[in-house]
């Protein structure tokens, strides 16, 4: 109303007045800061006996405490790396990023995957298509009441029961599926894969700038020209010109049988590939539930309002459903990416060298426990934080305006 | 449905045409021939009591409901499964719902701009300056950049009016449009309709306000247990009503205010 302008309890005229604190018991406040402090002093003296404890115990059994044993050399055998490690040569601080990395290559994947299959399957269960919302509601109900240590199991075995590299299932002769993991061809990387990649991000800058040119000319004349076929042609036509233009050159290294096992290609490993699939089938579960009530949390008075507006159900999903749902879905959304990040930590069970079976090997071997405690619960609460911090950001980012 | 009969001169010309129109929710039969023809410029009351498939009725105008039997005409163009008569129909046909059904993460004038940037294919900065002549006109254009739920029900309503005659549409249909609202709220969207039907707006407007149905509607249509039991003009349904149903209804909602 055009009224709040002059309504005099909005003028800043005086502030309320602070009230005096009486040492009562029946104030409030006076009751409340007692508390708080009763609280600090438990937890002070808690931490403190703890912390002469452990002191204590360490000085008799000799343990010196410090990081120092980070640089002395580490013996573990690794068997899946990401950067440049070496048995004998390397260093602990080393085997400690190569479990971090091997963490993050789970669970960045895994969130991917899980919100990509989850989403699709939450869609699913709304289908009006009768088959298909019975199979994503059986998904849903078996896999997300199977505990998640049980499915890493199961996969795992499944993958350890395939055949032996020698009777290898496999496409052609590129891709091989054994006992030993998935191989695959590799492609061999050369002077003009780089130029293309370098198109490929310049076509990224290109569809952006098109993809903003297009919005401003709807703005301007109301017509919206093509963006997805632009954006495709771009993406795939540049790097591929640049490509063909450099002579096309194309060779892979092939993953090839030798004695008993194979060389070359690339590997997808039992571990990793049981351990993938089993958190992104078991998150999945979730989150298409979570998709599910966000949808179905939007009014279905929405879906009137824009239907009688003259929208179509693509635009009426796009501009008006989705954006409201994400409000909903984003916050439980955050819980399961952390809870996939943490379950990869039963990486253990079935032999995955994340950074819990790394460091749990780096402490037995130093005997340098609490350290090495210290230092999963700090790898963990840095992703975790990050994926929150990045969560809610996102989340405040969308948040409806109220009042 | 969609017997493919020949229009008449008549019901081409006419605003909206509902002939012999049925519909059922599984067993149960909710519109029973309801026949009704809404000239051009007309404005029509419909009332009823709750579950007299009133509200059904108008929502078969724009396809929000299905109606599985006899023919709905609208602007000419006769409602059928296709889908281009339907984009066609609904583009010339507001609607303004009971709960306002504002979109919520849209600023006012972004749910004024929505559809004609989308649907008219309008430049932006154009559906911007129709959409403030429509603020101004149901007299909230100081709200212009806040959002639906920062207003009353009543400002909110006024915004549902306004975003619909944002699609520039022929007809205006009208359900329930004051039943959620506190009573002080209820005369400024009331207010809007009435200066909206002096326009030459044709409407079609489900209600229970009986002021508003004596200042502004030609005829008033009352429906009861899927029927029409009755119309006319409203002092004919109102000073003299034939049917015992309408006298009951009547005395009822009289009691009630």
């Amino acid at each position: 109303m055009s009224g709040t302008a002059t309504d005099p309890r909005l003028a800043p005229s005086r502030q309320a007045p602070k009230r005096a604190l009486r040492l009562s018991w029946t104030d409030p406040r006076f009751r409340s800061i007692v508390w708080q402090a009763v609280v600090v002093a438990v937890v002070v003296g808690i931490v403190g006996y703890f912390v002469g404890n452990a002191r204590s115990n360490l000085e008799a059994r000799h343990i010196a405490t410090g990081f120092g044993f980070l640089d002395e050399t580490s013996g573990i055998p690794i068997g899946e790396t990401l950067i440049p490690y070496l048995p004998g040569t390397s260093t602990y601080l080393t085997a400690l990023v190569e479990g971090v990395l091997n963490t993050l290559k789970v669970a960045v994947v895994g969130v991917v995957l899980a919100t990509i299959l989850g989403t699709l399957i939450g869609i699913g269960r709304l289908s009006p298509n009768w088959l298909l919302a019975r199979i994503t509601a059986v998904y849903v109900e078996v896999l997300r009441d199977i505990p998640v240590l049980l499915q890493l199991l199961f996969w795992y075995v499944l993958l350890q029961g395939l055949p032996a590299p020698r009777q290898s299932m496999r496409i052609g002769d590129a891709v091989f599926l054994s006992n030993r993991g998935i191989k695959v061809p590799l492609l061999i990387w050369q002077g003009a894969h780089s130029w293309a990649l370098l198109g490929f991000v310049v076509a990224i800058v290109l569809s952006v700038l098109w993809v903003r040119h297009a919005h401003r000319r709807q703005d301007a004349t109301g017509q919206s020209p093509p963006v997805l076929p632009v954006v495709l042609a771009l993406l795939i036509g540049l790097p591929a010109i640049i490509w063909a233009a450099l002579g096309a050159p194309l060779s892979f290294d092939m993953p090839q049988l030798h004695g008993f096992n194979f060389t070359g290609g690339g590997t997808i490993t039992p571990e990793y590939g049981a351990l993938l699939t089993g958190l992104v089938i078991y998150t999945s579960s979730y989150i298409a539930e979570i998709v599910r009530s966000g949808i179905q949390a939007v009014p279905h008075g929405q879906w009137e309002a824009a239907q009688a507006l003259g929208l179509h159900r693509g635009k009426t999903l796009r501009l008006v459903v989705l954006p409201q749902a994400l409000r909903v879905i984003i916050p439980p959304m955050t819980s399961q990416y952390l809870n996939l990040t943490k379950n990869s930590s039963l990486a253990v069970a079935i032999g995955y060298q994340d950074i819990v079976s790394i460091a749990n090997t780096i402490l037995n071997q130093t005997g340098q426990a609490i350290e090495g405690i210290a230092i999963i619960m700090a790898v963990y609460l840095t992703i975790s934080l990050s994926i929150s911090l990045f969560m809610n950001w996102y989340n405040a980012h969308i948040a409806l305006v109220e009042r | 449905m969609s017997q493919s009969q020949t229009m008449s001169a008549e019901e081409a010309e006419a605003a909206i045409v509902l002939d012999k129109v049925n519909k059922w929710y599984g067993a149960m039969h909710v519109l029973r021939d309801v026949s009704l023809i809404v000239g051009k410029g007309e404005r029509v009351v419909v009332c009823g009591p709750s579950g007299s498939g009133k509200s059904t009725t108008i929502r078969c105008i724009n396809r929000l409901e299905e109606h599985q039997q006899g023919r709905i005409i609208v602007d000419g163009t006769e409602l059928t499964g296709d889908t281009r008569a339907l984009d066609t129909i609904r583009r010339e046909v507001g609607m303004v719902f009971q709960s306002f059904n504002l979109f919520p993460h849209l600023t006012i004038l972004e749910n004024c701009t929505l559809a004609p940037i989308q649907v008219r294919k309008m430049p932006k900065a154009e559906a911007e300056e129709l959409a403030m002549d429509y603020l101004r006109r149901v007299k909230i254009p100081e709200q212009a950049n806040k959002y639906p739920l920062q207003l009353s029900g009543g400002q909110q309503q006024r915004v549902a009016i306004a975003r619909a005659l944002c699609m520039k549409p022929k007809i205006m249909l009208f359900d329930e449009p004051t039943s959620a609202l506190d009573p002080e709220m209820i005369k400024e969207v009331l207010d809007t309709m009435v200066g909206l039907a002096e326009t030459g707006m044709t409407m079609v407007c489900v209600t229970h306000e009986m002021g508003f149905a004596r200042q502004v509607a030609n005829r008033v249509v009352f429906m009861d247990r899927g029927e029409v039991v009755e119309s006319g003009t409203p002092t004919e349904m109102f000073e003299h009503p034939r049917t015992d149903r309408l006298k009951m209804f009547l005395s009822q909602i009289l009691r009630g205010h």
